[in-house]
């Protein structure tokens, strides 16, 4: 056993000698991005081919504790880009002082809004919905106003504390109903059967049956669809609109690395980068016109009207928005 | 009461256990033997807490097959643990009397009389834990007496006490057998015990039981395994 | 290394000293470091209150139920003999041992909403069950505890002296009366310590919590404290509600160690004493244990019958990788938690009662301590000076470890002070010292004991799913973690399958360790 375990050592570090001459970047992102079934490994290959560069992904929890880990590094941290943060928190994240502007000007957007912000810039795109499985729900609410009426519908949702889907459905009740929020609420709470840490819970218990819909994207069923080849799972279309979310990245302040960082903005929104999302995040790619998606995203639902808040508007709403949910759900 | 054991087979880890032997009503008899040897199990089988395998036990010219322990005509007294750390000497004696402790005069007045009997009288509201060793015994000895079975048997009830509080000890047993007429099996490690309160003895050994012989001719002329035993 | 019958070596009391003040600080340096960072938060607000009322409820209720259904289920297995029976005895370890994101899995599959009961409820033209809220809470603390409870009451009615019952029987006892004189008095000594242990167990209540409480309305302090961490990015709050939940703990050991002494856990074989007393009518009991078993096995069986479906369909990859990552982690962690057990045993045994009943309720409100402030208060201390991905799994080991060391200590303890109470007189008489002395008359001794408690810290290492999503580099998941992540990607499936994988090898571990003590036990 020890001769193959000699080698091993001899073996990784050669590797690490000859990785010591390239530059090492590190993207801190959310898990689901790093594992064996996500973006990252081909990402990784990807741009390891153009940059001359050891690119590493550090996967630091779901989408909220991103910024969490960012602000408990602080100025220390070793992250030269983050990758992952959404719109509902760009502004917070932005307010830290730890990123710095990206610089460029992109080019190709296909995000159905025009895109401003000088510190991050997007990489995918999806509308908030939800899912259901169309063999067992037949009488699906087509708007919030019937989804609110129908009262024998059970829903799972996420905390919006600790799951960006879940702070986008604060977003998307807002952005729908404004000042009515608190009642609407109110009107909701008995439909919710249970409200999870994060996605991947109310979506494992919408799937074993706890619940007649759940808050995922409109393109959940192209994951069902594309790689299990069930056409079960659908998302149901709301007349009010969809609320998007935006991920997006951004390269911090303290980076040593800032033109292999501005790169890989670059890259990011490279159809290299791009042709990858749709079948390993199950987003709409930020830069790749409708056309080169893989077949199956065409069946998707199109909603009638994208819902965003401007991101400078969240910090302002989203503590009252938190405490109306609150005083809903847990009177 | 008579006691027969009639071709009784007991199998038990390390040994199985055989007798077919018999006990006279109103004799005295000292069980001795090696450790291990199936003394106790003897016992254990005339107070129905052991069934045997093969064979039939009788008390009093009754089959004791299908007899409860509750319902057998004995008392059987432990090496330790035969009061009730939780209940006062009164009440321990009392269950002797009824065991869901619901007594009346006549009952109190019984429990009072063998208390007195055994020169418990002052400790009745007191703890076991309070007792020494030998008034320990006597409190279960007075229990005994209320129950006021046909049979005794004693499993080295007196082993944790001095020479001389045991051989007090026995002195009251003999005194209580006599009145009372009871047949008494006595477990002991002792000779001397057997020598001083018993008419006969039981050799065990090996589960081997011995027909019960009289007590001097056993010491005076003992078989081979039980010279090996006495060290004779 | 442990020393004489009265006394305790210098070399015992300097380990033993160390190895305590090491875990104080682990325990008591992070919230320190946290309590001056940042966060502008209240100092206690309306909704803390709220979770310290919740906290305190659902624990009470959880305690109450376990121990009320535990003790018709561990009189029947002690009064009926029955096939099978010893293969009970030995279930009712496994629930404790279940990693809890497994368990959560196997009991919403029974008591879900299109789990087994909402299925023959709807079948019958009733309604869906719906167990989320306190319900839900409860009804799985209870599925962890019930077991461990009726485990401490064999034990209890283990050590009852056969003569007790032989007695009773000679007296012509009911069942009534053996339950009053012989059975509540044994009940009146154990229960308030059973019910002591499963309170702290439930009042740091975290994954069941957020699981099954359904909502913000069934937040427990350390909840809160998840929330806090990751919402309002308030550290100082977070210290905050650490230390209201230690001060909870505390609080509730002082009340109950005027009353009882938590029952220690111990490893009864479930020997089943001669008795006479049994109703003739064995209907009831009988029902009392299909009752309970059903209850206990129906959620296990599901997640074994569907994880047998997730891995027939094909493991992923990195399943093996994490499996073995954890196993190591898991069994390091068991090991250091077996070590430093056995140096703080060594001092408590032989100090004087006092001191040593201050030392054991310390151990005790350790189980009341955070495992994120912890992480995240050793995460900000250890920041400035290393990689904490380079040594996330040490921390993680090293955190586990801390978090098993109550079990260890209440396992220990008892079990070293018996074997100095023994033989430490004998050892001391043959001039038996140092290292000889402790392979030759204290370890042949506390074997058993010791393999128990190494076997038990290793299963809860192995299920534990707190500390490591704070530090792991993606490349290295535990089988939890991986198992989060398969879920996290949609392969519900799989996930399945790692479910089922992460309970054989929490169990295997378990029985493992218990089996290098076991096997060369010896009676103290």
């Amino acid at each position: 056993m020890i001769r193959p375990l000699l080698t091993a050592a001899v073996l990784s570090f050669g590797a690490t000698l000859a990785q010591a001459q390239n530059p090492i970047l590190t993207v801190y992102t959310y898990d689901s991005f790093v594992t064996e079934w996500g973006p990252g490994p081909a990402v990784e290959t990807a741009f390891e081919e153009v940059c001359a560069c050891d690119l590493r992904f550090v996967g630091a929890g779901d989408g909220a504790a991103l910024l969490a880990r960012l602000q408990l590094e602080g100025t220390r941290t070793e992250a030269d880009v983050v990758l992952g943060l959404d719109t509902t928190l760009t502004t917070q994240a932005a307010d830290t002082g730890l990123f710095a502007p990206h610089g460029l000007t992109p080019q190709g957007l296909t995000l159905p809004v025009t895109w401003e912000d000088t510190t991050f810039l997007p990489y995918d795109w999806g509308h908030f919905a939800f899912v259901y499985d169309n063999t067992k729900l037949t009488d699906v609410p087509d708007s919030f106003e019937a989804l609110l009426a129908a009262e024998d519908l059970s829903i799972v949702i996420q905390d919006p504390r600790s799951s960006t889907p879940g702070l986008g459905l604060l977003m998307w009740v807002k952005a729908v109903y404004e000042d009515r929020a608190p009642e609407v609420w109110a009107a909701l709470a008995p439909r919710i059967v249970t409200v999870t840490k994060g996605w991947s819970e109310a979506y494992g218990m919408f799937l074993e049956g706890e619940a007649d819909m759940v808050l995922s994207y409109t393109t959940s069923p192209a994951y069902h669809l594309i790689a299990e080849e069930d056409p079960t799972k659908s998302a149901a279309n709301f007349a009010e609109g969809h609320y998007m979310q935006i991920e997006v990245a951004g390269m911090l302040a303290g980076t040593d690395q800032p033109d292999l960082a501005q790169r890989f903005l670059e890259f990011m929104l490279s159809p290299a980068f791009q042709t990858v999302i749709p079948t390993t995040n199950w987003m709409y790619p930020a830069a790749l016109p409708p056309a080169d998606l893989p077949a199956g995203f065409d069946q998707m639902i199109q909603p009638a009207r994208s819902l965003l808040i401007p991101a400078d508007e969240i910090p302002a709403l989203k503590d009252a928005a938190l405490a109306e949910w609150l005083a809903a759900l847990a009177g | 009461m008579h006691i027969a054991f009639e071709r009784v087979r007991l199998a038990r880890e390390g040994f199985t256990l055989q007798a077919d032997v018999s006990v006279e009503p109103g004799t005295s008899v000292a069980v001795i033997g090696p450790s291990g040897a199936g003394k106790s199990t003897l016992l254990s089988l005339v107070a129905g807490f052991d069934r045997p395998d093969a064979g039939r036990i009788l008390i009093g010219g009754q089959d004791m097959a299908r007899v409860r322990p509750a319902d057998r005509p004995v008392t059987l007294l432990f090496q330790d643990n035969n009061l009730f750390p939780h209940l006062t000497v009164f009440q321990n004696v009392a269950l002797g009397r009824a065991p869901n402790l619901r007594l009346d005069q006549a009952d109190r007045a019984a429990c009072s009389s063998v208390l007195a009997r055994v020169d418990l009288a002052g400790h009745a509201n007191k703890r076991p834990a309070e007792l020494s060793g030998g008034q320990q015994s006597r409190a279960a000895l007075a229990r005994a007496l209320l129950r006021a079975k046909p049979v005794l048997l004693l499993d080295e009830p007196f082993a944790a006490l001095g020479p001389a509080l045991r051989r007090d000890m026995l002195d009251l047993v003999a005194e209580i057998r006599a009145e009372r007429d009871m047949t008494l099996m006595m477990v002991t490690h002792d000779p001397e015990d057997a020598r001083r309160i018993a008419g006969q003895v039981i050799f065990v050994q090996a589960g081997h039981v011995e027909p019960p012989r009289d007590t001097a001719a056993v010491f005076n002329s003992p078989t081979p395994g039980m010279a090996a035993y006495l060290g004779i | 290394m442990v020393g004489g019958a009265g006394r305790v070596t210098r070399l015992t009391a300097t380990v033993g000293g160390l190895v305590l003040a090491a875990v104080l600080i682990l325990l008591f340096a992070p919230i320190a470091s946290l309590w001056g960072q940042i966060g502008a938060g209240p100092w206690f607000g309306p909704g803390d209150l709220a979770a310290v009322r919740f906290t305190l409820v659902q624990s009470l209720l959880s305690a109450t139920i376990s121990v009320a259904l535990a003790v018709p289920f561990a009189r029947a297995l002690m009064r009926r003999s029955f096939a099978g029976r010893r293969l009970v005895i030995a279930l009712l370890g496994a629930p404790f041992l279940l990693p809890v994101i497994v368990a959560i899995l196997g009991l919403l599959a029974v008591w879900g909403r299109s789990g087994l009961f909402s299925q023959i409820s709807l079948d019958l033209g009733g309604p869906r069950l719906s167990i989320y809220g306190l319900g839900g809470v409860v009804l799985a603390h209870v599925f962890f505890n019930l077991p461990l409870v009726t485990r401490l009451l064999v034990q209890g009615w283990q050590a009852i002296p056969p003569e007790r019952f032989r007695l009773a029987a000679q007296l012509g006892m009911g069942p009534r009366a053996v339950f009053q004189l012989i059975e509540w008095p044994m009940l009146r000594a154990v229960l308030p310590g059973a019910f002591l242990l499963v309170f702290l167990l439930c009042l740091t209540s975290f994954a069941v919590a957020l699981a099954l409480g359904g909502g913000p309305r069934a937040t427990t302090v350390e909840v809160a404290i998840y929330q806090t961490l990751r919402f309002e990015f308030d550290l100082s709050h977070a210290a905050r509600l650490a230390l209201v939940q230690l001060g909870l703990g505390a609080a509730v050991v002082l009340l109950a160690l005027g009353i009882a002494r938590p029952t220690s856990f111990g490893r009864g074989l479930g020997r089943l004493p001669q008795r006479w007393d049994a109703p003739r009518r064995a209907g009831p009991d009988a029902a009392v244990v299909l009752l309970s078993v059903g209850f206990l096995v129906l959620p296990l069986g599901f997640v074994i019958v569907r994880g047998t479906q997730g891995l027939w369909a094909g493991p992923e990859v990195g399943l093996w990788r994490a499996a073995g990552i954890s196993v190591a982690l898991a069994g390091t962690s068991a090991l250091v938690t077996a070590l430093a057990a056995l140096a703080i045993a060594g001092l408590v045994a032989g100090l004087p009662r006092g001191r040593g009943m201050l030392v054991e309720a310390a151990g005790l409100v350790m189980l009341a301590t955070s495992p994120f402030v912890i992480g995240t208060g050793v995460f900000v201390i250890l920041r400035p000076y290393v990689d904490p991905f380079a040594w996330a799994l040490v921390v993680t080991g090293v955190i586990n470890a801390a978090m098993s060391l109550p079990f260890g200590l209440r396992i220990l303890v008892p079990a070293l002070a018996a074997a100095r109470a023994n033989y430490g007189r004998l050892a001391d008489s043959l001039g038996m010292t140092g290292w000889g002395r402790f392979r030759h008359a204290t370890l042949p001794l506390i074997r058993g004991p010791l393999g128990f408690a190494t076997g038990l810290a290793a299963a809860l290492s192995m299920g534990d799913l707190g500390v490591i999503t704070l530090f792991a580099p993606p490349d290295v998941a535990t089988l939890p973690l991986y198992m989060y992540r398969l879920m996290g990607a949609y392969r519900m499936d799989q996930a399945a399958g790692a479910a089922l994988v992460l309970l054989g090898l929490s169990l295997a571990l378990f029985w493992v360790f218990g089996l290098l003590g076991g096997r060369h036990a010896h009676r103290v």
